[in-house]
């Protein structure tokens, strides 16, 4: 008796609902149709969700992307590069010793809350970084040495000068200063919102970007729209953003398809070709900046001899690499930075494919056959779409020349770290810069200070430390160009990596689309997006 | 009956305590640091020191437990390192999505699995009997992971009736007001935003009552056998009973106890597992929720995360204990 009573309840709620759904209709129109017609949706898919939507307080892509769209900076990136155009500062002065910055900023700027943007505003959002900490603002201490009052730090004070004019004072010069203040991390945002959410500002961002925010549901969508009163007339173009977190890629390509979303992001290169003979979507391309490699542990037999590692780089065949795993949305990588980033030295060439030559060289170094671990990487990123394959292939390319290898499989997080204890003999690995500055690669990744965090082959070289060094300081481009240039030719010399691959990381949308201009850095502002 | 349920319920205590002594160590035992993981691959390694000792890492780390036990007794979760929310205050979103695609993974597995089950059984070695028993054996088999991105390209990109991902459509999103979106969509009476909400649902519950549904076939299958055979269904039988009561009234209420049981552990199997098809379907819940803080080693999150689903666990089977005793009054707790 009690099941048929269930049934009897179950089937009254259905009734009762249809119903009650019945008359409710009439007060929305179906809306989905009737709301498309006037509002332009833009829904992007991407891998994740964001961690906050405060840019000084995350490092992940995936909140910097967002919060791109929500605030600026006061130097911004070019459309499609990294050079440095106006964002919130129309000019700005750079005094002969590279001591002192002047910007003269943007007037009749408000935030999205009302607040004034002037001089008295960015100083207060400068006071907030530097008397921040490593959890509060995790990006600032490593692009601007520490916090105030701290050995390392960069910035000394920081001054408005009038409304419109802000005074910024440094310790030393920094040769990559501009080009850090560019990154959506030092993005501008209300000091009413700040001082008044606190803690929570991350969940009510306020900027004066082209887009403002409206909801989020954690793990699945976050919803921006049209910020009305944006400085820049006739943009931004769409009505409404959405961000919706979709983490396997096939899925995301599936719901792409099927008209879920309109863009979908980290398109696996092996797809490629099926989107560009669809009809309904189209193939976006981001600019390389970025970086595959396979790293050698030089503290560790048998890669502490630089023939070994030589050995290695003659050894494996980068081009069939490229061919095989990359469906050709790469090229063959030279050195430890793309050739997008200045100072990128064209003159050196990638160790050819020369099996004799590696065979010889391991023989001249007196290798014992000692079998190695070779790492592979456990997620797919668009400079390594598929590590255990191209692990695989590695191996291949190994045994070819007489050096037996291990592969060996670790969880994301658990890989990093053992990396970088140095634990490892030789692993996959990429990078994608964050600011287009050769120090961002070659110190951050080959430099002595760098080991125990990126550093992971504790490749240690006295010459490039003090190259990598004196580049950071050198305000004169053309002589800091010829340092960085000096560093590569050591660093292909010593081989502590194999450059694999600078690859093109693919978008798909839908054909209406047009204005879209993939960032190279990864983040994209969406105000010049619209829908046909 | 009620002091039963009264002995249960404190049996819990030592049996969760337990449990986060296990976890609390398994989630500290594997390699990976939270605090280099919130500052990225960027940080230097002083930040990230100072980082562990404002989160109380640095501790040993049975300081840390009885910390972490004594939030627990005051009714404290934790606070997720990642998004430093505290973990009561939006854990509920994701457990109600994975409620919602459970439940109804679980009413399709039933229905069809112990029909499936019965109907094999009645006509043992029929044509329906060999060719449930053999897609049964498929389901039990098929890797999940497969199954979601077919039915993604077959009934979402191939046919375009539903959708592939999420549990709304994005343009026209659901007010969450209880988190169960079929639920909401009533309440706010937007009955095609409550059939866009079901269009949702099918390809994941399908995908996730596969497993299930399968077992549940199997074990009605081989219990209903066994029942039919015994002298109270030939008497039934022998009387000139229909066959259809024989085998819905009186063979299935005995034979329902195993399938019940089994019931019961798929459910809770589903409310923490369904990690695979959360991920596939983007379906933003507990599976998920917990994957995502392994991943970036959210040590309160892992903790109070598994903590919730083991007690729901652990209470869904106590549920399944009572149901016995309903359903066959031979049983008695005392």
């Amino acid at each position: 008796m009690k099941k048929k009573s269930l049934m009897f309840f179950l089937l009254l709620i259905l009734v009762l609902s249809t119903a009650l759904a019945a008359c409710g209709g009439d007060k929305k129109e179906s809306g989905k149709d009737a709301d498309s017609s006037k509002e332009k949706t833009l829904v992007f898919g991407r891998g994740a969700d964001s961690v906050k939507l405060d840019p000084a307080a995350v490092t992940d892509g995936e909140s910097l992307g967002v919060a791109k769209n929500i605030f600026e900076t006061l130097i911004n990136f070019g459309e499609e590069s990294t050079e440095l155009v106006p964002g919130l500062a129309t000019k700005w002065d750079t005094s002969d010793d590279g001591l002192q910055y002047t910007f003269e900023l943007e007037k009749g700027v408000k935030f999205q809350d009302g607040t004034d943007f002037n001089a008295e505003a960015v100083v207060k959002n400068f006071e907030r970084w530097m008397s921040g900490n490593a959890e509060s603002t995790p990006y600032f201490q490593s692009m601007f040495g520490g916090f105030k009052g701290e050995k390392n730090a960069v910035i000394k004070e920081v001054k408005a000068d009038g409304e419109d004019k802000v005074v910024i004072t440094l310790f030393r010069a920094q040769a990559p200063f501009l080009k850090n203040l560019a990154m959506t991390p030092f993005s501008i945002a209300s000091p009413t919102a700040f001082e008044k959410f606190g803690k929570d500002f991350y969940k009510n961002p306020v900027g004066t970007g082209p887009f403002t925010f409206v909801s989020w549901k954690r793990n699945d969508s976050i919803t921006l729209e049209k910020y009305k009163d944006y400085r820049i007339e006739g943009l931004p173009k769409l009505d409404k953003v959405i961000f919706r977190s979709i983490p396997e890629n096939s899925a995301r390509l599936n719901a792409l398809t099927t008209g879920d979303i309109d863009l979908a992001d980290g398109i696996n290169p092996t797809d490629a070709k099926a989107i560009e003979s669809n009809d309904k979507l189209q193939l976006f391309k981001r600019p390389s900046m970025n970086v595959g490699y396979l790293g050698m542990t030089v503290t560790r037999k048998p890669f502490d001899d630089k023939k070994v590692r030589q050995a290695v780089n003659y050894a494996i065949d980068k081009q069939g690499l490229v061919d095989a795993f990359y469906e050709g949305q790469a090229t063959v990588a030279t050195n430890a930075m793309p050739p997008v980033i200045t100072g990128f030295n064209e003159e050196i060439d990638a160790y050819p494919y020369d099996p004799a030559k590696a065979k010889a060289l391991l023989k001249e170094a007196g290798y014992d056959g000692k079998e190695i671990e070779l790492w592979a990487m456990p997620v797919p990123r668009p400079y390594m779409p598929d590590g255990q394959k191209m692990a695989e292939a590695i191996q291949k390319n190994l045994e070819d020349v007489g050096m037996k290898s291990k592969i060996v499989n670790y969880e994301w997080g658990t890989y990093l770290e053992k990396a970088a204890k140095g634990e490892a003999d030789a692993f996959l690995l990429g990078w994608t810069g964050d600011n287009g500055d050769a120090d961002n690669f070659l110190y951050t990744l080959l430099d002595e200070d760098s080991i125990g965090s990126n550093n992971y082959t504790f490749f240690k070289n006295s010459k490039t430390h003090k190259l990598l060094k004196d580049a950071q300081i050198e305000v004169d481009e053309a002589k800091r160009e010829k340092l960085y240039k000096e560093a590569q030719v050591i660093l292909h010399d010593e081989a502590p990596w194999v450059p694999l691959a600078y690859s093109t990381p693919l978008i798909a949308g839908i054909k209406e689309i047009t204005g879209f201009k993939p960032h190279p850095t990864g983040s994209d502002r969406f105000d010049t997006i619209d829908i046909k | 009956m009620l002091q039963y349920i009264g002995k249960r319920l404190l049996q819990l205590i030592p049996v969760l305590l337990g449990m986060t002594f296990i976890v609390f160590l398994i989630v500290r035992a594997i390699p990976g640091d939270p605090a280099q993981i919130i500052l990225g691959q960027q940080a230097t390694k002083e930040a990230v020191a100072s980082l562990r000792e404002s989160l109380g890492l640095d501790n040993p780390w049975y300081i840390q437990y009885f910390h972490y036990i004594g939030q627990l007794l005051t009714g404290d979760f934790g606070t997720s390192i990642k998004t430093g929310v505290p973990i009561l205050n939006e854990v509920w979103p994701y457990l109600a999505a994975t409620m919602e695609l459970a439940f109804v993974a679980m009413v399709i597995a039933v229905v069809i699995g112990v029909n499936a089950g019965i109907i094999s059984a009645w006509f043992q070695n029929s044509w329906f009997d060999y060719t449930a028993m053999i897609l049964a054996l498929v389901g039990v088999s098929i890797p999940i992971f497969w199954l979601g991105l077919l039915g993604q390209w077959s009934f979402g990109v191939e046919l375009g009736i539903l959708p592939t991902s999420s549990r709304f459509n994005a343009r026209d999103p659901v007010e969450a007001i209880t988190n169960f979106y079929l639920i909401d969509t009533l309440l706010v009476g937007r009955f095609d935003q409550f059939i866009d909400v079901m269009k949702h649902l099918i390809l994941p519950a399908f995908c996730l009552a596969t497993i299930p549904m399968a077992i549940i076939a199997r074990m009605t299958r081989s219990t209903m056998l066994e029942v039919m055979r015994s002298d109270f269904v030939r008497t039934a039988r022998a009387k000139g009973q229909r066959m259809f009561l024989v085998v819905y009234k009186h063979s299935l209420k005995n034979a329902i106890i195993p399938v019940l049981t089994v019931i019961g552990l798929q459910t809770g199997l589903l409310l923490g597992g369904a990690i695979l098809t959360e991920t596939i379907f983007s379906w933003p819940g507990i599976g998920r929720y917990i994957y995502e803080a392994i991943s970036s080693r959210d040590y309160p999150v892992i903790q109070s995360g598994i903590l919730i689903v083991a007690f729901i666990f652990v209470m869904i089977n106590l549920l399944v204990d009572v149901l016995y005793s309903i359903i066959d009054p031979r049983i008695k707790y005392n």
